[in-house]
């Protein structure tokens, strides 16, 4: 037994025990997931609801698709897109991706809060520009 | 049924044959319905199949038909419109400046002979980014945030720019600006569909790359009544080379090689086309 034991592992177990006391508060609650909302005017008027990629495609990727956008339009002066149905879009973030997606709160940040990303799109770009 | 092998062999050369066929066909039908979606995209934003595409952009600018200051601001304000430049007042320090004016001694330094006529001495030319051949800005920039597209625009990409201003400092004519503050409170009328800055980057003039994407002059032509002209320089038929074919231009300080794609009619006669 080593000297003042006792103190030294009340100790520890207090140290520990306040070390996990944030995963042990929320023990048994059910992890909340983004929800984020898709519908707006533009896209409910919509035939068929469908971006210019899959969801799947969207969710993963959309970063990425955004920065090959970006230089295509700005160094390359290519401003369509043909995605994989052969279907054309106009390569514009304004004009393209926010005319439907116009619902910033419940679209956009409810997934970026989640994951604490903080893009600084709307810096420069304009929320909902053509509503 | 017992098949001979003369038979099999006929027999799969005609399956492949339709096979083949029906595949080319397939293709045919599917390519018709994309090839004919040219005005329109998906989603029913326009697709510009109208886009106005040239080897070197360039502009003549015909400084006789500048004379009053109301001939200044309308291209200005234009352009102030078009791209949400911030108003800070004229004499502040955090000033953006696309297209402004400037008198001669500073806008042609070193040809400000002392015999010139006095006229041209008293005049302001408009003046903005050369949108150089050679362009020094883009030399010197670290991220590549500044660069010379294929059609000889020089471009800002303001996601890359971080706020060195060694562009600033190598830029002969002074055509670039510094955000020193947030320009957004500071622009009067906002254009939606147009993006604005952010603090901690330079601007400067692009030329209206935006518009001519979509088959349209840049603003500060159309709005000059016909005292500015945009066009090809490597097209001996358009409008610019027409125009320095027959009439002598000169362009700001040609003696620093950079090439500049802006020329200037001085001294009356103009282009009159």
């Amino acid at each position: 037994m080593i000297y003042g034991g006792k103190k030294i592992f009340a100790g520890l177990f207090i140290f520990v025990v306040l070390l996990i006391s944030p995963f042990l508060a929320n023990i048994g609650k059910a992890d909340a997931q983004p929800n984020p909302s898709l519908n707006t005017p533009t896209i409910d008027a919509l035939a068929a609801k469908q971006c210019v990629g899959s969801a799947q495609f969207m969710r993963t990727y959309h970063m990425q698709l955004l920065n090959e956008w970006r230089d295509q339009a700005l160094r390359h002066g290519e401003y369509t897109y043909v995605n994989s149905q052969g279907q054309k879009f106009t390569i514009s973030l304004e004009n393209t991706c926010l005319k439907c997606h116009s619902n910033e709160q419940q679209f956009c940040n409810t997934c970026h809060t989640y994951v604490g990303v903080t893009p600084y799109c709307w810096e420069c770009h304009q929320k909902g520009a053509t509503q | 049924m017992k098949i001979e092998r003369r038979e099999f062999l006929k027999l799969g050369a005609a399956v492949a044959v339709g096979l083949g066929g029906g595949m080319t066909l397939d293709v045919l039908t599917k390519a018709k319905p994309a090839a004919a979606e040219t005005t329109t995209d998906a989603v029913g934003t326009k697709v510009s199949s109208k886009a106005l595409h040239a080897k070197r952009w360039a502009m003549v600018i015909d400084a006789s038909k500048f004379k009053t200051e109301a001939d200044f601001r309308r291209v200005e304000e234009a352009c102030v419109k078009a791209h949400n430049i911030p108003d800070f007042g004229p004499d502040s320090k955090h000033q953006i400046k696309w297209t402004w004016e400037e008198p001669f001694t500073r806008t042609f330094y070193g040809v400000d002979d002392p015999y010139l006529p006095e006229a041209i001495k008293k005049e302001n030319f408009p003046v903005m980014c050369n949108h150089c051949e050679n362009p020094p800005c883009v030399r010197v920039c670290p991220t590549q945030a500044t660069f010379k597209r294929p059609d000889g625009i020089v471009g800002m990409d303001y996601h890359r720019c971080i706020g060195c201003r060694f562009c600033m400092a190598a830029c002969p004519f002074g055509a670039r600006s510094f955000n020193f503050v947030d320009p957004r409170p500071h622009i009067k009328d906002i254009n939606p569909d147009f993006p604005t800055r952010t603090k901690g980057v330079v601007e400067k003039c692009n030329f209206c790359m935006e518009r001519l994407d979509q088959g349209l002059m840049p603003v500060c032509v159309e709005a000059s009544n016909g005292a500015m002209f945009f066009g090809d320089l490597d097209d001996p038929t358009s409008d610019v080379r027409k125009i320095l074919d027959t009439h002598y231009a000169i362009r700001r300080k040609p003696e620093l090689g950079t090439g500049p794609s802006v020329f200037y009619l001085v001294g009356g006669g103009g282009a009159g086309a």
